[in-house]
């Protein structure tokens, strides 16, 4: 029971791991402001959650598990709230979002 | 396996922080910290049970706040140029 209560927690550690990797390569390869919000996005939520889950794994029921449980808690209503102000400060700062060539020609002819 | 894990925040730190450095605007740099802090977060966790310490969790949760604060306060003050803003004319400038 412990050796697979191990083996889930290292699958969700990599995960975790993994998605946190891609989300930051996102922020630096995506060319636009908008973009990068989506990529910075996920590693709010599935990167946080999967390694926070797999720490959980590792505690098990004590009062750890329950500070983590919080620490889950706190990051899923702070960062879409973070996320949604910058957004709309980007809008008030004038910040227009990169379209790409093809769609526009695409809307003028049709 | 706690070494792998905080390997990938470093390196995801060190990302960031090229973008806080690149940033073409002000927005994609307080992006870029909001994401430092989330990591910063996870990397406290982990670094309390690499060394067998969960007690590190707390400071993980003030830090969670701290840097939620942080965020929209910056924000705020380069959306509207001052921090304490009266109540008249906030009708559609609420967060």
């Amino acid at each position: 029971m412990n050796t697979v209560l191990d083996l889930i927690s290292w699958i969700c550690l990599l995960a975790g791991g993994t998605v946190i990797i891609i989300g930051a390569v996102g922020i630096n390869r995506f060319p636009d402001f908008f973009t990068r919000l989506h990529a910075a996005s996920v590693i709010d939520t599935l990167g946080c959650m999967l390694i926070i889950l797999g720490l959980i794994f590792q505690a098990g029921l004590s009062i750890v598990s329950i500070k983590l449980v919080l620490i889950v808690f706190f990051i899923l209503f702070t960062t879409p709230t973070a996320a949604h102000a910058l957004a709309k400060a980007a809008i008030h700062g004038k910040i227009k979002p990169v379209l790409s060539n093809s769609g526009e020609q695409t809307s003028k002819s049709s | 396996m706690f070494i792998a894990a905080m390997t990938a925040v470093l390196v995801a730190m060190s990302l960031a922080l090229c973008r806080v450095i690149l940033g073409p605007t002000i927005y994609d740099r307080i992006l870029a910290i909001n994401v430092f802090g989330t990591i910063t977060v996870l990397f406290i966790a982990v670094f309390g049970f690499l060394t067998g310490r969960p007690e590190f969790l707390d400071i993980a949760i003030v830090y969670a706040l701290i840097s939620f604060i942080v965020t929209i306060a910056i924000l705020k003050f380069f959306e509207y140029g001052d921090m304490g803003r009266g109540g008249a004319d906030r009708d559609e400038m609420d967060i």
